[in-house]
């Protein structure tokens, strides 16, 4: 195939029938719901995030119309617990970051000019986890059964049963449920990023979005992971009795503070950085120029990102930990606005240097600009711990967090919604609605927040559901209530503006002039995403590249056609973006759904106590993702390479670290790594908080013996499955099944060998947090091993039925990955619980 | 005056009125931030503004990279440095003597239990009122039985937490005498919106007086207490295996001590006027007035006794 075939109209034709018939939608009633490309997936995970954001939206309107007067009774104490507890909840877990996720699964890969994402099933399954576990956690307040604890669900209030009902249980677990759907598509996201960039497009020709797609969901998987540890340590309390937050045995409240806030600072930022990144998509479209200091934001973005981790601890000013270590913290946390700062100033230079259409996305931006700097600058207030001492927990962090979340969250989305909405529907939304929306929401949000800052520094508590009248501030909370009624009503008339586009004529293609590659985008919505996959010169190839739009729609670049009827895209390099492969991708099918109800499962039936019908749930839970394994993924293709223009020849098969699995499994492992050091955290945060730790009387267990041995068979399992993984590479399949025989064995042996150590020596995990975290570790590291014997027979398995062999061994490699982690968490368990007693 | 005319009409719970060291201190701070954070924010507006209206190509691209160096990291590093090395020395606690009066405050859903230690005697056990002289340092210690609480007294200090299982330490001293108040700020439970309670600021003579009658109060040695027509009510529904009385023999620390109730400026921790009738409706029926509180209804106890009861606590003093 060359250029020239191209001319060929006929060809063409053929080709664009070949690839519709290849990307066509499952249609009918119900099996549309069974589609997994990202525009159907992105669309539907973006529009549940909306309604989430709606519904969390009405619950702030009602506390607000109970504190407009004070020592109202619209709502009892109550259920106000449970309104602001959801609103807080599901703003963060239900909407900021799964809104992301959804508009960039629907964005990246029209940002890259790739056919799909790399896992196309990955993220339906974390569609249908979100969708399940939001409906699950929010729908409980329409039975009185919200979780009613605060969004940062503090222990001990949370953990005691007698304090607490099973709105805790159904926050942890249903929230947990999420999080795992959230870091699944943190993988999805970061493999797209790094692995399906256009030949051509290295990084630092990324489009900014694809950048902080990057930086974010990097962010999302050392994040969210310490926080589903404190949810397991969380549950174990207080489900099974183990006394990690409990003062009076050992635990400590504080444990649970910590590894909340190592997860909910980050979050402000994991919700903040994409909003930016919106607003770096759209700047220098009004502005007709390329982004000035592309480097300088890039490196602030990944400054930001570095430094939210170091800043957790300036939400426990008032704890009363040790004064050096709040004047570390009061430090980091003001360093953190210079990144934020050179960020605002990228986009001024760049409005400086160009000519700003006035459009409405624009401003909706220049809105968001001047209510996020009050809300930043509020945040260097509170950074500074004796101002802090009194803001905190008072209304005047209530006002500085939604000016922060407001302005760097929820306009700037609104700014993407008028700006992107052509991209995805092909119409234009109304200017003039969007400017009245616009108006409402802006007056409505300084008119709604700004009073409350006076109302925290003259003495009013957060989370109150009323108030005593003798404060005198009744008149500033009436304003305040009027403001929330104007931002519900600009929300409304959004919603109307987005009810009336399906009336609209469509729009022309690329409506605002733009030059980045997503705007190739066909108004006349075809399914396979880019007509060819292009050769990126420029960071703006609309505007850079010559006929550049004509050559992709002509199947000028790479990839035109869809000879073999399958679904692909072509894999790069990660830094230089060399072409590498093309990947068969994932169809349309039920496995996703399925999986993510079965795992669901899991998680809703242990809210309810039904453990038995939980594990059998769990069980097929396992099923299901070894039949999708089994039948879809690593595939050994019919031809070893195929053509796909300007005479290159593709493999189509990859295995190892260049390999879009290898690195999926690398990156989940990278998170599950995060979440055991959040449980080995536990252990030493303990041994710091006791003179005695062990506990004298416990010191004994789980001896030294146990844990040795259920370290060094563990590192021969690791060992033997290495040996494999060479032995095969090296044409003797037989050896290598013969060796993962015995690391099958190593591995169960590991895992009844950690056990055995506690067990034999009668540990009660009831009865003191030693025991309790020396349990949760034998656990979470036994787990493992279960895992590894899951996959390294997995991987028999596949060799068996001739889908694994010595050339097509991705299945081989990417368990040894796990494998390489599984060594890690042994070493680390094992040494710790059988030594570390004998030093410390 | 800034600060006299952002106080309104609240002066005895607002950190714009203070009437402590740390808090005058820190609202000086507060009033240099929101100058400079105002001054800040009308910058950026007037650079943004700026940046609109330029024609294009006003700014090339070497002027742009200046504007973000300059704008973006420089100055903004400079001016956070100014603000630490000005706000670290601020978070100094203020110095304490072991001599000096400790106040042991313990956080309960939704009360506070007080007890006084000058070191010269056992210590006085109260409730949801803190009293302290002005112009002595006086030393809070800070805990909780059993979820977290946060003390905080606007006009004094700043807030600190009470967390079980640890002690916290807060050290203040009062300027100016006065009746003022303090909540809760951890969010604990229901009725943590009803967790407030007094404090009085008072001349440091007159505060040695109340506390030496306090404790003669609390040792029964001042007033014969079971004279009066509401204590057998009192006995009867057995109010003493939760709440105690000094001199009387009922020594219950599960309620709020009730010895000197008569005295207190609230009922309920700082939710209601003491009078007789809510006294007794309060008896009746406390979670009508706090959801979640821990003390029995007592729906079936006859208005009769509810106030005789309630009688008997305002004699108390």
């Amino acid at each position: 195939m060359s250029l020239h075939e191209q001319d060929d109209k006929a060809l063409r034709e053929a080709q664009e029938e070949r690839l519709r018939a290849v990307w066509a939608p499952p249609k009918g009633l119900f099996l549309k719901w069974s589609d997994t490309n990202n525009n159907a997936v992105g669309v539907w995970y973006t529009l549940t995030a909306f309604v989430f954001m709606l519904f969390a939206g009405l619950l702030g309107v009602l506390m607000r119309t109970q504190l407009a007067v004070p020592e109202n009774d619209l709502v009892g104490a109550g259920t106000f617990n449970q309104l602001f507890t959801l609103h807080g909840s599901m703003m963060m877990f239900l909407f900021a970051v799964p809104m992301f996720e959804a508009v960039s699964i629907v964005l990246l890969p029209q940002l890259l000019g790739a056919r799909d994402l790399p896992f196309p099933r990955l993220s339906a399954f974390g569609y249908w986890s979100f969708l399940l576990g939001g409906v699950f956690v929010s729908g409980s307040i329409f039975f009185n059964a919200a979780p009613d604890g605060g969004w940062f669900m503090y222990p001990p209030l949370t953990t005691r049963t007698d304090l607490s009902g099973i709105g805790a249980d159904i926050w942890m677990l249903g929230l947990s449920f999420i999080e795992v759907s959230s870091v699944a598509a943190a993988v999805e996201l970061i493999v797209g990023v790094l692995k399906c960039r256009p030949p051509g497009m290295r990084l630092n020709l990324m489009p900014l979005y694809a950048w902080y797609i990057l930086v974010v969901a990097v962010m999302i998987l050392f994040a969210f992971p310490p926080l589903i540890a404190g949810d397991l340590l969380f549950e174990m309390e207080r489900l099974l009795d183990w006394p990690f937050f409990d003062a009076s045995r050992g635990g400590d409240p504080l444990l649970w503070q910590h590894l909340f806030w190592i997860f909910g600072h980050p979050e402000v930022y994991i919700v903040f950085l994409p909003s930016i990144a919106l607003f770096a998509m759209l700047v220098p479209t009004f502005a007709k120029r390329h982004l000035l200091g592309y480097p300088w934001i890039v490196l602030a973005a990944v400054g930001t990102a570095f430094l939210s981790f170091g800043l957790w601890v300036h939400h426990m000013f008032a704890t009363g930990l040790p004064k050096i270590s709040l004047a570390f913290f009061s430090a980091a946390s003001e360093a953190v606005a210079i990144p934020t700062a050179v960020q605002i100033f990228v986009f001024i230079a760049t409005i400086w240097a160009g000519r700003v259409t006035w459009s409405t996305p624009m401003l909706y931006a220049t809105g968001s600009l001047a209510i996020f700097v009050i809300g930043g600058l509020t945040g260097v207030m509170v950074a500074v711990a004796p101002f802090d001492w009194q803001a905190h927990d008072t209304y005047f962090v209530v006002a500085h967090l939604h000016y922060v979340l407001i302005g760097g969250t929820l306009m700037p989305l609104f700014a993407g919604l008028y700006y992107y909405w052509p991209l995805i529907t092909g119409k234009l939304l109304s200017d003039k609605l969007g400017r009245i929306a616009f108006w409402l929401l802006f007056v409505g949000t300084n008119l709604c927040y700004f009073p409350m800052h006076l109302m925290g520094l003259e003495g009013l508590p957060r989370r109150v559901f009323t108030y005593p009248a003798e404060l005198g501030l009744g008149g500033l909370n009436l304003a305040s209530t009027i403001g929330a009624y104007l931002i519900a009503a600009g929300a409304a008339v959004i919603c109307v503006d987005i009810a009336l586009s399906p009336r609209r004529p469509k729009a022309e293609r690329n409506p605002w002039g733009a030059g980045t590659l997503e705007w190739l985008a066909h108004p006349q919505d075809e399914h396979w995403g880019i007509r060819s996959i292009p050769l990126i010169e420029s960071r703006y190839p609309i505007w850079d590249q010559k006929d550049f739009v004509k050559k992709v729609d002509e199947g000028r670049f790479f990839l035109p056609d869809a000879e073999e009827g399958r679904r692909e895209t072509i894999v790069t390099t990660v830094l230089d973006a060399r072409p590498l492969a093309v990947i068969r991708l994932g169809t349309p099918g039920w496995k996703p759904m399925l999986t993510a109800f079965a795992l669901g499962g899991v998680f809703i039936l242990t809210t309810y106590h039904l453990y038995w019908p939980a594990l059998v749930s769990g069980v097929l839970t396992l099923a299901m993702v070894l039949w999708w394994l089994w039948t879809g993924t690593a595939e050994i293709p019919e031809k070893p390479c195929k053509a796909v223009g300007h005479g290159l020849e593709l493999p189509l098969y990859l295995s190892g670290s260049s390999a879009p699995g290898w690195w999926a499994m690398f990156i989940t492992m990278m998170a599950d790594a995060t979440a055991f050091s959040g449980l080995v955290f536990g252990y030493y945060f303990f041994w710091t908080k006791h003179p005695d730790f062990p506990p004298q009387e416990l010191a004994s267990s789980p001896g030294v013996m146990w844990p040795m041995i259920a370290l060094v068979i563990g590192l021969v399992s690791w060992l033997l499955t290495v040996g494999a993984r060479e032995t095969n590479a090296r044409g003797k399949a037989g050896t290598a099944r013969g060796l993962l025989i015995l690391a099958v064995a190593a591995s169960a042996a590991s895992g009844v060998a950690g056990l055995a150590g506690p067990w034999l020596s009668g540990m009660d995990p009831t009865v003191h947090s030693y025991t309790a975290i020396v349990w949760v570790l034998t656990v979470w590291t036994s787990f493992h091993a279960l895992v590894a014997v899951i996959m390294q027979a997995y991987v028999i398995a596949r060799g068996l039925a001739g889908r694994m062999t010595p050339k097509h061994d991705a299945d081989l490699r990417n368990v040894t990955v796990y494998m390489h982690f599984f060594a890690l968490t042994v070493i680390v368990t094992y040494l710790t619980l059988g030594l570390f007693p004998e030093v410390a | 005056m800034l600060a006299g005319m952002l106080a309104g009409c609240n002066a005895h719970q607002s950190a714009l009125a203070p009437f402590g060291q740390e808090a005058r201190e820190t609202l000086w701070l507060t009033i240099i931030l929101v100058v400079a954070a105002t001054l800040l924010f009308a910058g950026v507006i007037a650079v943004y503004i700026r940046a609109v209206t330029a024609p294009e190509g006003r700014l090339d691209h070497r002027g742009g990279m200046r504007v973000v160096l300059w704008m973006g990291a420089i100055g903004p590093t400079i001016l956070l440095t100014v603000l630490l090395l000005f706000a670290l020395p601020a978070m100094r606690p203020l110095p304490s003597e072991p001599e000096d009066l400790r106040i042991r405050v313990e956080g309960e859903q939704f009360w506070w239990r007080v007890a006084y230690d000058d070191g010269k005697a056992a210590p006085l056990v109260t409730a949801n009122e803190v009293r302290i002289p002005v112009g002595r340092t006086v030393a809070f210690d800070l805990a909780a039985t059993d979820v977290i609480h946060s003390f905080w007294i606007p006009g004094l200090a700043g807030k600190m937490d009470m967390i079980p299982g640890r002690t916290n330490r807060l050290v203040v001293k009062a300027e100016k005498a006065g009746r003022y108040r303090g909540a809760c700020t951890e969010f604990c439970g229901l009725s943590h919106a009803l967790m407030a309670f007094d404090v009085i600021a008072m001349d440091a003579a007159e505060f040695d007086g109340w506390l030496a009658n306090a404790r003669a109060a609390a040792s029964g040695s001042e007033i014969a207490r079971a004279g009066h027509p509401g204590a057998a009510v009192f006995d009867r529904y057995g109010c003493g295996a939760c709440h105690a009385i000094g001199g009387t023999g009922h020594n219950g620390r599960i309620g709020p001590d009730l010895t000197r109730y008569g005295d207190r400026l609230s009922l309920g921790a700082g939710t209601l006027e003491p009078t007789l009738a809510n006294t007794a409706a309060f008896i009746r029926e406390s979670g009508a007035f706090k959801p979640g509180s821990r003390m029995p209804s007592y729906k079936g106890m006859p208005e009769d006794d509810a106030r005789a009861v309630a009688a008997y606590l305002e004699s108390l003093k």
